[in-house]
C-alpha cells in the first residue's frame, strides 16, 4: 500500500485515504458551448494517458477533502512529487535521481524496493 | 503440420513421445510484409489466423514485445458470456460465443471451451430490475438468459450462501447457461500454432519502438528493437499499451489503463460447478480443470502501467467470496497478478480504423476482453483485409467520442466502475 504525502495535511497517509481525479495542469475551457466536436472529443474524452512520469490531481477524499496535485510515475507508481492545487508544475529534475530506470515487473519492482 | 487427434497420441505413446513438433516456429523477420499485428495475445494472433483462413493473406507477422500470450491473455480469469445489455454489443459477444463452440475443432487445439454457466447474483431490488432488463434485453436479440430464485440458484451453485442472515444476501440471479470458461493458454497456442501452420510469422521479444510514414501520412512500417519492418497494414492489438503506441502516431486515444487482478487459490477436487460473479459486492469465482479456484478482484483505483496493484484490492475480493461461500473461509490462496486494462470511457471496445491509412486499432476491451477473442479477431481481420468495418464492429468505431454515439455498457459490464 502506497503512502502518499498530503501537502495540506503536510503529513503521509494510506492511500485508502486517497482518490485520483484525472490529469493536472488543464486548462478547462470556459466557451463550452461555442466547442466543435472535435474540440470538446480532446478536452472531454481522449486522454495523454502516460506511461511513465504524468502529473495528475489527487484527492484526500476521506481526510482533508481538498484536491492537490502530484507528479507520479505510472511504471513503478512511485510519487515523485505532490504540491498543491494552483502552483506550477514542480522542476523534476531536482527531485529525481537521473540514473534511476523505470521499471517494467512486479519482480523488478520487488527486487528494486529499498 | 501434423494434426492432433487420439491416433496421434497413441502413435507418439508407442514411440517415446519423440514425433511432437514444435507447435509454432521462430523464424527471422523479413523485410516486409503485408500485414504486421502488434501484440500476439488471443486477440492478435486470432486476426493473423483469421486473415490467413478467410482472407488468403498469409504474408503476415505477429509482433510482441514479451512471450505469446503472456499478457492479459495470460493473466485473465477466462469467464464466456455474451449477456450484454446493448445490440451492438449483444452482436458482437455473441459472434464470439458462437466462434468458441466450435473453436478446439477448427484450430486441431483444445482449448478446452467448458459451457458450465455464468451466474449473475442479484443482492438488492436495483440489482434485480438491472438484470431483468438485460434478461429481456438479451431475448430480443436472441441470447440465452434467465432470471433464477435464490432456491434455483442455489441448486445451480451448491455452495452459494442463501441464508437470510448471510451479510450479502441474495434475492436471485441471472443465468446464461451457454456461458462459461476456457483454458486461456490454449487459445493463444491454439491460434499460434494454426496460423503459423498458414504461413504467418511470429516474432517474440520483438519491440515496436515507432511507427514510421509515408509523405501522405499513410503506415509504411514499424521500428523495432530488431530493425526496421516495413509493412502496408499495421494492426496495433495491445491491450493496455494501446495509447503508448498509438502516441508513435500521433493519434490521442479515448483510453486509461488500470492494473486489474486475479488470483487463484490451492487446487482442490471439483466442488464448484460454474462461474459466479456478483457485481454488487465484486467478486468473481469458478474452479479451473487443475482444481484452482480463479477468483477475479477489481481494478486499481488509479491508472497505472505496473502490472500489479493494490493488495486491498484482492482482499476486498476475497472478504466477498468468503460471505458468499463460506465453505471457502479456509482455502490458502497461492497466487495473485496483474494485468494492465484499457478502459474506454463507454466501457466498449474501439475496433476501426484510424485517422492514418494503413493502421487499424482493436482496443478498449477494458476488463472483459478474453471473451470476445474470436469474435473480435474474426470481424478486426475483415476491416484491415477489407480496409472497412464488418458489419458486427461498424459501431465500435473511433469517431464514436465525437459523435456522441456511445454505447454505453457501464453498467453491463462485470465491474462496477
Amino acid at each position: 500500500m502506497l503512502l502518499i504525502y498530503c501537502p495540506y495535511c503536510e503529513e503521509e497517509r494510506s492511500e485508502l485515504e486517497f482518490r485520483q481525479a484525472g490529469d493536472a495542469h488543464i486548462a478547462r475551457p470556459t466557451n463550452i458551448t461555442e466547442l466543435t466536436d472535435e474540440e470538446f472529443e480532446a478536452f472531454f474524452f481522449l486522454r495523454d494517458n502516460v506511461k511513465g512520469l504524468t502529473y495528475e490531481r489527487w484527492r484526500h477524499l476521506n481526510g482533508c477533502g481538498r484536491f492537490f496535485n502530484a507528479a507520479r510515475d505510472t511504471v513503478s507508481d512511485k510519487f515523485v512529487t505532490t504540491y498543491k492545487a494552483g502552483l506550477p508544475k514542480p522542476d523534476i529534475s531536482t527531485l529525481r535521481p537521473a540514473t534511476e530506470a523505470t521499471v517494467e515487473t512486479y519482480e523488478a519492482t520487488e527486487s528494486n524496493a529499498k | 503440420m501434423r494434426k492432433y487427434s487420439v491416433f496421434a497420441v497413441a502413435r507418439e505413446a508407442m514411440r517415446g513421445h519423440r514425433g511432437w513438433e514444435a507447435q509454432w516456429t521462430s523464424p527471422e523477420p523479413r523485410k516486409e510484409y503485408d500485414v504486421i499485428i502488434i501484440g500476439a495475445g488471443g486477440h492478435g494472433l486470432g486476426t493473423a489466423y483469421y486473415l490467413a483462413k478467410e482472407h488468403g493473406i498469409t504474408n503476415i507477422a505477429v509482433l510482441e514485445k514479451g512471450w505469446l500470450g503472456g499478457g492479459n491473455t495470460g493473466r485473465n480469469t477466462t469467464i464466456i458470456r455474451s449477456n450484454y445489455l446493448y445490440d451492438e454489443s449483444a452482436g458482437i459477444y455473441d459472434h464470439a460465443l458462437k466462434l468458441w463452440d466450435n473453436l478446439s475443432q477448427d484450430l486441431n487445439y483444445n482449448v478446452m471451451y467448458s459451457a458450465r454457466g455464468v451466474m449473475m447474483l442479484s443482492h438488492n431490488i436495483h440489482d434485480q430490475q438491472v438484470f431483468k432488463r438485460h434478461i429481456h434485453a438479451n431475448r430480443l436479440n436472441g441470447i440465452d438468459n434467465e432470471w433464477l430464485t435464490p432456491e434455483q440458484a442455489k441448486e445451480f451453485c451448491p455452495p452459494l450462501d442463501i441464508s437470510r442472515t448471510a451479510r450479502y444476501p441474495i434475492n436471485g440471479a441471472a443465468l446464461q447457461r451457454r456461458g462459461g470458461t476456457a483454458r486461456h493458454d490454449a487459445v493463444a497456442w491454439g491460434y499460434a500454432r494454426a496460423a503459423a501452420d498458414r504461413g504467418v510469422h511470429i516474432i517474440q521479444n520483438c519491440e515496436v519502438t515507432g511507427l514510421r510514414r509515408h509523405a501522405n501520412g499513410a503506415i509504411a512500417g514499424v521500428e523495432t528493437n530488431r530493425g526496421y519492418i516495413g509493412a502496408k497494414k499495421v494492426g496495433v492489438v495491445a491491450a493496455g499499451h494501446t495509447s503508448v503506441l498509438m502516441e508513435m502516431a500521433d493519434v490521442r486515444m479515448p483510453l486509461v489503463s488500470y492494473p486489474l487482478q486475479a488470483l487463484v487459490s490451492e487446487p482442490v477436487k471439483p466442488i464448484f460447478p460454474c462461474v459466479v460473479m456478483s457485481n454488487t459486492v465484486h467478486a468473481y469465482i469458478s474452479q479451473s480443470d487443475k482444481g484452482e479456484l480463479v477468483i477475479g478482484a477489481g481494478t486499481d483505483q488509479y491508472s497505472s502501467y505496473s502490472q500489479t496493484g493494490g493488495l486491498q484490492i484482492i482482499t476486498h475480493t476475497l472478504d466477498a467470496i468468503c460471505e458468499l461461500f463460506p465453505i471457502f473461509r479456509r482455502m490458502k490462496m497461492m497466487r495473485s497478478w496483474g494485468g494492465i486494462v484499457d478502459v474506454t470511457p463507454d466501457r466498449s471496445p474501439i475496433l476501426a480504423k484510424t485517422p492514418v491509412p494503413g493502421l487499424y486499432v482493436n482496443c478498449g476491451w477494458g476488463t472483459g476482453g478474453f471473451k470476445a477473442t474470436p469474435g473480435s479477431a474474426n470481424v478486426f481481420a475483415h476491416t484491415i483485409a477489407n480496409d472497412a468495418p464488418h458489419r458486427i464492429n461498424a459501431p465500435f468505431t473511433l469517431e464514436r467520442f465525437r459523435t456522441g454515439r456511445l454505447i454505453d455498457e457501464a453498467a453491463a459490464a462485470a465491474v462496477a466502475h
